[in-house]
């Protein structure tokens, strides 16, 4: 078995045009920043991008006008004092925007990855969220009906990977990733390191191989918080 | 009526304010913008575990330029340190923590509070879009909400009211109201005014307030 591809470009050379691809990371850190940047310029067009915010991970798709849609929980700062591309283009409707708590964005991840269709929380309930979804009462409290979150991709960061697609993160890099390996249809992880098999301890993989199809070596060019 | 009352207390002495309501072995959340401040105050004799939504629990004060770590991050992005005893995790669980009730407090700002304790704090209509965040995991998740806030808008505008014009992050989930006036609580009567600032009186802080306060029996001056 061995996952490993040689650049960032091969790897994504098959995302079409209309995908829906999850990008990893949080406030830039464990985000793929080669593959993301691969992808704007292979020029898929009208992707569906999933991010937990809009202004850097997903900067540079908006920004070369690839994205038709985003499902986000950031998708602009109340408190900004300049128009970030993506509300430029979301204020000319070319640009669709479902906006979703992070937590809810997180365990619809979690569900598609675990083949749960959907699943109640109280999180949203009586708020604009809650608009034209079902609701249900469970020991005196009202929850709403949230479905799963598939992907075609997922581009995800991390710090180590071996050739099977066992990943270990570290810190913060962690944060959606995880998630994302598991939504997504075909995931390629992009890695400070690539070690061989066994050279994990078991007990340290934080994304088993089984949610990984893709390795890329990183050329550590985005690897520092890069974007904030 | 001008925004800024003379004796309205600083960001710093309310975040202060909002420090005596932890306690050892608490797990609390700080949300953007002046709660974030907490973590550089919270006194050194209690343990207090910081959860931040983008997977840390132990965060704590802010990195020293030469203390940084480009992946030792809070919530929004700045770089911190971490506590002896912290730990990452991923954003499933993250929330899962959240939502299952494993945070005793959540200190979030707002742009309004209604009566009954309704959470307005995500978007301003005007703007078009906003950002919400774990804003409505934590206001339906964390065991209690205290949302530190002026007392007033800008423009003077109360942001203590009797329904939330802007939309909602979460229905009745506040339970404490710290500002640069006072302390209230949201009790099932309503409103409930329990400390004022230095030099405030309990008119003054009416007149900026919407709703009819009530005036807690044992009101009195806000200690740090």
């Amino acid at each position: 078995m061995n996952k490993l591809v040689a650049s960032a470009e091969e790897a994504v050379s098959d995302i079409a045009d209309g995908a829906t691809v999850m990008l990893g990371g949080f406030v830039g850190v464990g985000a793929a920043w080669d593959l993301i940047h691969a992808l704007a310029r292979h020029g898929a067009r009208n992707l569906t991008c999933i991010q937990t915010a809009t202004r850097i991970e997903m900067a540079p798709l908006i920004e070369a006008g690839l994205v038709g849609k985003v499902i986000t929980s950031f998708p602009a700062y109340a408190s900004a004092d300049r128009i970030s591309p993506f509300e430029e283009q979301y204020k000319r409707g070319q640009i669709e925007l479902e906006l979703v708590p992070q937590g809810t964005l997180a365990e619809r991840m979690r569900a598609a990855g675990a083949g749960i269709p959907a699943f109640y929380t109280a999180t949203g309930v009586g708020t604009l969220i809650a608009e034209g979804k079902p609701t249900a009462w469970f020991d005196g409290r009202e929850y709403l009906l949230e479905r799963w979150l598939p992907a075609d991709f997922a581009l995800v960061g991390a710090l180590r990977a071996d050739r099977f697609g066992n990943l270990v993160y570290r810190r913060s890099g962690r944060n959606f990733n995880h998630a994302m390996a598991a939504a997504a249809r075909i995931t390629i992880a992009e890695v400070r390191e690539i070690v061989e098999p066994g050279q994990i301890e078991p007990d340290a993989v934080h994304t088993p191989a089984v949610y990984v199809q893709r390795v890329v070596l990183s050329s550590g060019a985005g690897q520092n918080g890069a974007g904030r | 009526m001008s925004a800024a009352h003379p004796r309205a207390i600083t960001r710093e002495l309310m975040v202060l304010r909002v420090c005596r309501e932890l306690r050892d072995g608490m797990v609390v959340n700080l949300g953007l913008g002046v709660p974030t401040l907490l973590a550089d105050v919270i006194p050194a004799d209690i343990d207090v575990l910081l959860h931040g939504e983008n997977g840390v629990l132990g965060y704590g004060a802010y990195a020293k330029p030469e203390e940084e770590d480009t992946e030792t991050i809070n919530p929004g992005g700045a770089h911190v340190t971490l506590r002896p005893g912290a730990s990452f995790f991923d954003s499933t669980e993250s929330f899962a923590l959240v939502r299952g009730g494993h945070v005793d407090i959540a200190v979030l700002g707002a742009m309004q509070v209604s009566e009954r304790g309704d959470l307005a704090n995500w978007m301003v209509p005007a703007r078009g879009v906003g950002g919400i965040g774990g804003a409505m995991d934590l206001a339906a998740g964390a065991k209690r909400v205290i949302v530190v806030m002026e007392h007033v808008t800008r423009d003077g505008l109360a942001k203590l009211v009797r329904e939330c014009s802007y939309p909602l992050t979460a229905r009745a989930c506040v339970q404490t109201i710290v500002t640069d006036l006072a302390v209230l609580e949201i009790v099932p009567e309503g409103m409930l005014l329990k400390e004022l600032a230095p030099g405030v009186s309990a008119v003054e802080v009416q007149a900026r307030s919407e709703p009819r306060l009530l005036i807690a029996p044992d009101l009195r001056e806000m200690r740090f």
